[in-house]
């Protein structure tokens, strides 16, 4: 095959804020990129077609799924995950708002639900229940039935508001 | 899964998109906001695809006013077509389909050219498209060409595009004032492709119904656009029912899809006449 095309990619990108290099399969995604060769595993790769929100990541201020964004794409991409929004303490109030509530169980969703939360409330404002809801959507639970999720989301949106205790 | 691609290429300009097309042998496929292909690469669907990563390319996104069109590139993702004003004055029917594409982490990401050259028949954009009577925008090795909505869409995942094509833009004709453009649709779950949807539009000229998720392509249904014009609503939502021959699968009957589609359109004149009142 020609030459045009590279088997392996070289990438440079900032990873929870650190500078970070690497050669990676052209087929590979973010999250396994993020999982496999950063030990980042905080996002997991679960359905892996887009489907159950758990990979969920930040790129570029926007949350995305890491298993439809190749590492390839992720050139010159600034990204954040579960570690680094925990290390920062931008995220404290709304996971310790997971825990109050006991907004998760097993935990496996929430790390990608987290990052689809402050996708939302990154918009400002108090979102409706119902907004909540259709924002997390596309982010599985399968232990919770999500109304403490929602309940979580709740709080903290009004307490950033200025509304009210999360 | 994990996706199987045979190579990558970041494309710097559309020039350079199309000659490495051109030198993929046959295995070159257009990689743009990936919510789509990247899904199926995990699935196998699609194996050993030599990638072209168009995603950098500059100009190919954003929304421009060309005076009767709006002109809308085809890298401009979903999310933004969604918050776009031009986009929600002139062309209402895309900002209303964005809300029912898929999820939030996914509308930041896909693209409207990507959706637009996939054609799901499920997807929301290529009917709009089609009601909206837009055209779409190739670029080829001998050069630009201008496609209709009309003539676009072929078969399940087949459009008039040339293996050797990229599609740049799409144009939308402005709505003129006083039209109205309305999508209803049915989906299990928010997000879910649609069970059954439409778009429909009232112009001066008339009625244009694009109906999406009953066949193989979005369809143009031009018989029940002729009832609706001569104001006859049973006999539309009858002609829409015979033009309409929807696959059985584990999601629904092809008798309740069709049962859809005239709820749907009853529906959708419903919104129309509360929106002209």
């Amino acid at each position: 095959m020609t030459k045009v095309f590279s088997d392996k990619v070289d990438i440079a990108l900032t990873v929870n804020g650190e500078p970070v290099e690497g050669r990676v399969p052209a087929g590979q995604h973010l999250v396994d990129f993020l999982r496999q060769t950063l030990g980042l595993t905080g996002a997991h790769a679960s359905c892996e077609h887009g489907v159950c929100g758990a990979c969920t990541l930040r790129v570029d201020g926007q949350a995305v799924r890491g298993c439809l964004m190749l590492a390839a794409q992720a050139d010159g991409a600034e990204v954040w995950t579960v570690e680094g929004l925990t290390e920062q303490g931008s995220s404290r109030d709304l996971q310790q708002a997971f825990v109050a509530r006991n907004a998760l169980q097993c935990g496996f969703c929430t790390p990608g639900m987290i990052v689809a939360v402050e996708d939302l409330l990154a918009r400002g404002g108090v979102p409706s229940r119902a907004e909540i809801r259709e924002h997390l959507s596309g982010n599985y639970c399968r232990c919770t039935g999500y109304e403490a999720i929602v309940d979580a989301v709740e709080g903290v949106a009004q307490a950033r508001a200025g509304k009210g205790a999360a | 899964m994990k996706a199987s691609a045979g190579g990558y290429a970041r494309a710097r300009d559309v020039r350079h998109a199309l000659d490495l097309l051109a030198a993929s042998d046959g295995m070159g496929r257009i990689l743009a906001g990936g919510q789509s292909l990247v899904a199926a690469m995990n699935m196998r669907l699609s194996e050993g695809d030599m990638l072209v990563d168009i995603s950098r390319i500059d100009g190919l996104a954003g929304v421009t006013d060309e005076g009767a069109v709006l002109r809308i590139g085809a890298l401009t993702r979903h999310a933004d077509v969604g918050a776009d004003p031009l986009v929600r004055a002139h062309a209402p029917l895309l900002s209303a389909a964005v809300d029912h594409i898929a999820h939030a982490a996914i509308r930041n990401r896909g693209t409207i050219g990507g959706a637009l050259a996939h054609a799901d028949p499920a997807a929301e954009f290529p009917a709009c498209i089609l009601a909206l009577g837009a055209t779409l925008h190739a670029e080829g090795p001998e050069g630009t060409r201008e496609i209709a909505a009309e003539d676009f869409f072929q078969d399940v995942f087949t459009t008039a595009l040339a293996e050797d094509e990229i599609l740049t833009a799409v144009t939308i004709p402005k709505a003129e004032t006083g039209e109205v453009q309305v999508l209803e649709e049915v989906a299990r779950r928010s997000g879910d492709y649609a069970l059954a949807g439409m778009c429909l539009v009232k112009r001066s000229a008339g009625h244009r119904l694009a109906v999406f998720s009953v066949g193989p392509t979005p369809l143009l249904a031009t018989d029940a656009m002729a009832a609706l014009d001569a104001g006859d609503m049973d006999g539309a939502v009858a002609a829409l029912k015979d033009a309409l021959d929807p696959p059985s699968d584990t999601q629904a009957s092809a008798a309740y899809r069709k049962h859809l589609a005239g709820v749907l359109l009853r529906r959708a004149v419903a919104r129309i006449g509360e929106q002209q009142a």
